[in-house]
């Protein structure tokens, strides 16, 4: 029998598990389409992927690579849930707490944040490394939506949502490295002056808790929201009610 | 506001109809503009959002990036020294805040009178004959005292800058040893005309068989990228020439444009013939403003040799010519995938690879990127073909290697070897003494110790993009490596999690250690740290950016012992010392207004 019979060129392998893929899949798309999770932040199922945060990085074929841009190749054996991965994740996710300001118990998102539901996931204990304590003034501009740019982690979901969706492009990113932030489409800066709505995609896609509806908060009370009902592993993307 | 009302309009309107409003250049549109008025005013970009329909926000995040663009008044004079660790050795700091005191204003602070800004940028190019500064991004060097009171002169008095000094704006070559390249007598068309004659597959055999590799650093095979880029598919194929040239201590290529542009130029076209691409680009780092108009010259003259554009030499359909952009301080453009980002207009974030640019390259095209010397060198080898090439240097590494010769010596400059040279050959021919350490190919390369100095310059044993900067016994090598993190976190594009964040947390832990406050704790940590950023960084930039620290305390651990004052983990935040300036405001000094003595009077 040769190589090829013995191998079945549609699947890989993710920590034992066989995994199907369909040609174009990456390591992440073939994996949740078979129930299995990878922690992952600025991968959306719906949009095409981004590949900044790098919580979703595997050992694939024993190269590290971010599992949401890693195209899966037949027969590659993929390491995920190892000890030494989850701990750079965990890293990962300090750095991303500690470079904005997080304080969770006062947030609005709590409960159906992302960032938050996979530091559980994680075991993440403390933040571990020095706060920055950047200061990032709200945005309380728009009659419908505060923007609170302390928690964003620049994943640019809503960048690609506005822009790609909504045709709109009232979010870009601005500046570089640590200085990097969220700006919004105003000559004033202020959402409030562009024609940002509660109908747009990208008033929805925040994993975190930056852009937020007004009055309506803890309508679900801490307790029984997402990811108080079902852990990020099990449910990565549950309808957000009251998000 | 409309167009005709938009009082810019005026300067903009030729820069936009030179581009034909192509969005593709908003880089060189925002860069133009701000040499007409000194920053991007807030109504310009009304004007540019409107005339290239781009959203406002897309244009104030791509002018952001680039730390040589300014979206607020930044002065008339906009002063920017040279922090590489060779200026600072040089005493660029003495001099920044002489001139700072001369003039009255703090670094980093716009004048009152908006007549001038001054800052540090980083590494210039010009550390064979640093310090080096940059005034309304024209390069001045050998900076002395007397050099800045008269900069201070001219400022107060608010002199134009074509009046100033012509010596000030002088830029030597240094060229101290030259060999085939820097030797050649190359005439401009000669080596067009002989892959004319051999034919364009029969040259690319040559380069292939010249066993040419890339010299930005990273050594790919030159002949397999150009087939490679040859057989992808696409509606256009692209040469673009990475003149970026932003690694520290590196500026070989800034003498290669200078003096030897037609041999590069010349390889562009070779390789534009081969790959079968219409247009080429040549992008050139912001600092190396000064070589544009000289550049542009010899592009013309070519098109008039009848060495660009339509028939090139009398061959039908051999139709080529190339553009020049310009970038505007970002190192991050080096990078190929982020070069051509940038050359689309955009920030200068690199893509994800694969498809690599020989695939999908400017405009999602094939495109072929190589190093300025790259293609100089695949015009010697298009001239005197592929065996007479490889049978320099090494097995491995073959051809010559121009090295940019910086530090503690006492001819630096630029210095052309066969592969295979040793470390101490190099030194003992720039007239080194006393020499503790070499950093080889920049803060992303390797530092090499005194024990090592037999080690060979090659893709075998120490690649190298070209930087050689050379430590005496008397430098502290823990101020080089936190000059070189220092210069990371300054240039990390902030794309991903690790490197945005990374970069500044180990610039934070260096400057932790050289308050005194580094424990085995914090090498630890560095450690954990740079296995992360080599692992999960997107790029070569966050995956280097732990080097220049591993390196130094392998090789130079009592420069970093000497620091460690604590046996166990101290917290950065001191609060004593945050205490100190509460007892300077308050004039007491008492024992209740101290936590613990103070570390520097223990
Ligand atoms: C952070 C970073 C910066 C870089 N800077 C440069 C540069 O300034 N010049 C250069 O030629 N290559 C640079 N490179 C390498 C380029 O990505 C690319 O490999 C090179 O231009 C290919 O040309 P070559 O094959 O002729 O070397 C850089 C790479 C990285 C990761
Ligand atoms: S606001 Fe939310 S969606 Fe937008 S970049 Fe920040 S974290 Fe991502
Ligand atoms: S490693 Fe640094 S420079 Fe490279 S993409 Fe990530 S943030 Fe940008
Ligand atoms: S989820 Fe893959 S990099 Fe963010």
């Amino acid at each position: 029998m040769t190589q090829d019979n013995i191998s079945n060129p549609t699947t890989f392998m993710l920590d034992n598990k066989i995994i199907p893929f369909s040609e174009g899949q990456t390591i992440i798309q073939a994996a949740m389409a078979a129930g299995e999770y990878i922690p992952h932040l600025c991968y959306n199922p719906e949009f095409k992927p981004h590949g900044s945060c790098k919580v979703c990085t595997v050992k694939a074929n024993g190269r590290q690579a971010a599992s949401c841009t890693q195209l899966a190749q037949a027969d590659m054996v993929v390491e995920s849930n190892t000890q030494q991965i989850n701990d750079e994740r965990r890293a990962l996710l300090q750095m991303l707490f500690v470079e904005g300001n997080h304080f969770c118990p006062s947030c609005e998102k709590s409960g159906n944040c992302e960032l938050q539901a996979t530091a559980y996931a994680l075991e993440m204990m403390s933040p571990h490394f020095d706060h920055f304590s950047p200061n990032r003034p709200l945005d309380a501009s728009h009659p419908e939506y505060l923007l609170d740019f302390n928690r964003c982690i620049l994943c640019s979901l809503c960048v690609r949502a506005s822009r790609d969706v909504d045709g709109k492009n009232v979010f870009a990113l601005s500046e570089r490295g640590i200085k990097t932030q969220l700006i919004v489409n105003a000559k004033s800066g202020k959402l409030g002056d562009t024609d940002f709505s509660d109908q747009d995609k990208a008033a929805h896609v925040c994993p975190v808790g930056v852009i937020i509806k007004k009055r309506v908060g803890f309508t679900i009370p801490i307790g029984e929201r997402a990811f108080d009902v079902n852990p990020i592993s099990v449910s990565p993307h549950p309808v957000k009610k009251g998000a | 506001m409309t167009r005709q009302m938009n009082t810019h309009a005026a300067y903009l309107d030729p820069i936009l109809n030179h581009c034909q409003c192509n969005v593709h250049d908003l880089l060189q549109i925002l860069r133009q503009a701000q040499e007409h008025y000194g920053y991007i005013h807030p109504d310009a970009i009304d004007y540019l959002s409107e005339v290239l329909a781009l959203p406002r926000a897309k244009i104030e995040g791509v002018a952001s990036f680039y730390s040589l663009l300014y979206l607020k008044p930044h002065g008339e004079y906009r002063v920017l020294f040279s922090d590489n660790i060779t200026d600072r050795m040089l005493g660029n700091i003495d001099l920044m805040n002489s001139l700072c005191s001369q003039l009255w204003v703090e670094p980093g602070k716009v004048s009152e009178d908006g007549l001038l800004w001054v800052n540090t940028t980083s590494c210039t190019g010009m550390c064979d004959q640093g310090p080096a500064l940059l005034v309304n991004n024209i390069a001045i060097n050998r900076l002395t005292a007397e050099r800045v009171s008269a900069i201070c002169e001219l400022i107060r008095e608010r002199v134009p800058l074509p009046s100033w000094p012509a010596e000030f704006f002088a830029i030597e070559n240094n060229i101290r040893r030259k060999d085939i390249l820097l030797n050649s007598d190359f005439e401009s068309g000669s080596a067009l005309a002989a892959m004319l004659q051999r034919g364009a597959l029969e040259t690319l055999q040559e380069v292939k068989i010249s066993k040419l590799r890339g010299r930005g650093g990273a050594g790919f095979s030159t002949g397999s990228k150009w087939e490679f880029c040859r057989a992808a598919a696409g509606e256009q194929h692209y040469v673009v020439c990475n003149a970026d040239e932003g690694e520290p201590g590196t500026f070989k290529d800034r003498v290669l444009l200078n003096s030897y542009a037609d041999m590069m130029f010349e390889g562009m076209t070779l390789c534009g013939h081969i790959i079968d691409a219409k247009k080429g680009f040549l992008y050139l780092r912001g600092e190396y403003r000064y070589l544009l108009d000289h550049l542009q010259a010899v592009l013309q003259r070519r098109r008039q040799q009848g060495l660009l554009g339509s028939n090139i030499l009398g061959h039908a359909g051999f139709d080529f010519d190339i553009e020049i952009h310009l970038g505007a301080g970002a190192y991050i453009c080096g990078e190929e995938s982020a070069l051509i980002e940038s050359l689309e207009g955009k920030r200068g974030t690199p893509r994800n690879r694969p498809p690599y640019p020989v695939t999908c390259g400017y405009l999602n095209q094939p495109t072929v990127v190589n190093n300025v010397e790259t293609f100089a060198a695949a015009s010697l080898v298009a001239l005197h073909g592929g065996a007479w090439y490889a049978g320099i240097g090494t097995e491995i590494s073959s051809g010559t290697k121009i090295l940019s010769v910086s530090g503690d010596c006492e001819r630096p400059g630029l210095y052309e070897f066969p592969f295979g040279v040793t470390v101490a050959e190099v030194l003992a021919d720039c007239g080194a003494r006393n020499t503790q350490a070499v950093q080889v190919s920049g803060p992303s390369g390797v530092c090499v110790a005194a024990n090592e100095f037999d080690r060979r310059i090659g893709f075998e044993d120490i690649p190298t993009a070209g930087a050689f900067m050379v430590f005496n016994q008397s430098r502290d090598m823990f101020e080089v490596a936190r000059n070189f993190v220092q210069f990371f976190a300054h240039e990390s594009c902030g794309f991903c999690t690790p490197c945005r964040v990374g970069t500044s947390l180990l610039g934070n832990m260096m400057n932790k250690l050289a308050q005194g406050h580094g424990s085995p704790y914090d090498f630890a940590e560095i450690e954990k740290l740079n296995v992360l950023l080599q692992s999960t960084s997107h790029c070569g930039l966050g995956q280097s950016a732990c080097n220049p620290v591993l390196d130094t305390i392998a090789k130079f651990r009592p420069a970093y012992d000497q620091r460690m004052m604590h046996t166990e983990f101290v917290p950065a935040f001191d609060l004593d010392h945050a205490l100190s300036q509460a007892r300077r405001m308050t004039g007491r000094d008492d024992t209740g207004a101290h936590l613990e003595r103070d570390h520097d009077t223990r």
